[in-house]
């Protein structure tokens, strides 16, 4: 069996106010107080070490988390099959797309995977081809057609 | 109540992030020159609709120790994959689950899980645990593992903020 080698670069007062904020946050005049209070800290506290963990890249990101396409917008997963002597060139053609949100290397024949963010459908459907016709490359796409479940916390 | 020209106005102030002060709504109601009342109503209401997933905290993955952070793909029957997903959805260790298309014949799997762990070992038991809940409606799954983040900019100055 692997061990768990993981060392925190946070301690154990973060790893609370990083689980209790990925719960939610209020919405009220103090709302850092109110967690403060329930971690048993003081404000100033809460905050600086927010910050610091932000600073740190511990957390990526604070705030309100937004459903795309609720607001009219348009998102897709979609994967391509790159050549591997061709993969650097084919990462700058889609990184070069400000419609590419996020793009991963993975294991797998299909090995480049990425999400698509789009004001609209009809964009999001042009840019596709734009990506298939600079790369010369098939893209496979990949819209949800339901969504069962997003969101989790990950215990730190 | 729809998405409207205040929801795209605080949107757009908050895409980045909440400010880190001790009023942040009173911060948001003063750079928008709207009073605070309709900025924390809206955003409740935003929250109520759906158009807001949560307010919170996004942690990175790699820096809580989750290395392993596996797409796990399965091909079920289209039939039972409502029924399916939304059980594989209830585990506590998926954090997204959907149905998406096929493409025959280079890609037979509609049913996408994403899985994270600490090391491979607890992946294998998650993606096992999947594996018990599909039973015989499982027809072949694979993980696939991010070998690199390539790009992961989240958000954009337009309408859309960093969503999922």
């Amino acid at each position: 069996m692997a061990k768990n080698i993981f060392e925190p670069t946070y301690d154990s007062i973060d790893a609370q106010l990083i689980n209790l904020l990925q719960e939610g946050f209020p919405i009220c005049e103090s709302p850092y107080q109110q967690v403060a209070n329930q971690l048993g800290l003081s404000e100033n506290a809460v905050l600086t070490r927010l910050q610091a963990l932000l600073d740190d890249g511990v957390i990526s990101r604070f705030g309100p988390l937004y459903h795309a396409e609720r607001m009219g917008g348009a998102l897709t997963l979609a994967a391509i099959e790159v050549p591997q002597e061709q993969f650097e060139q084919v990462t700058e053609m889609v990184n070069a797309f400000p419609q590419v949100a996020h793009n991963y290397a993975r294991n797998h024949q299909l090995n480049m995977w990425f999400v698509l963010a789009t004001e609209t459908q009809q964009e999001l459907e042009q840019t596709l081809i734009e990506i298939e016709s600079q790369t010369g490359l098939r893209v496979f796409n990949m819209p949800k057609l339901n969504e069962y479940f997003v969101g989790l916390k990950l215990e730190a | 109540m729809d998405f409207n020209d205040i929801d795209l106005l605080i949107m757009r102030a908050t895409q980045a992030g909440l400010p880190l002060v001790a009023e942040p709504y009173q911060q948001l109601s003063e750079q928008l020159n709207l009073p605070v009342d309709i900025i924390m109503a809206r955003l409740r209401e935003m929250q109520n609709s759906g158009v807001i997933r949560r307010i919170g905290a996004v942690p990175n993955h790699y820096r809580l120790g989750y290395v392993f952070n596996g797409m796990s793909v399965w091909n079920v029957p289209d039939a039972q994959i409502d029924a399916l997903g939304q059980q594989v959805g209830k585990l506590p260790f998926v954090s997204h689950c959907y149905h998406r298309p096929r493409h025959l014949p280079n890609w037979h799997y509609n049913l996408f899980a994403m899985v994270h762990g600490r090391t491979q070992d607890e992946v294998n038991t998650q993606i096992e645990q999947i594996a018990q809940v599909l039973g015989d409606y499982n027809r072949g799954h694979e993980v696939l593992y991010s070998t690199k983040i390539l790009k992961k900019t989240g958000f954009r100055s337009g309408r859309n903020a960093k969503a999922t």
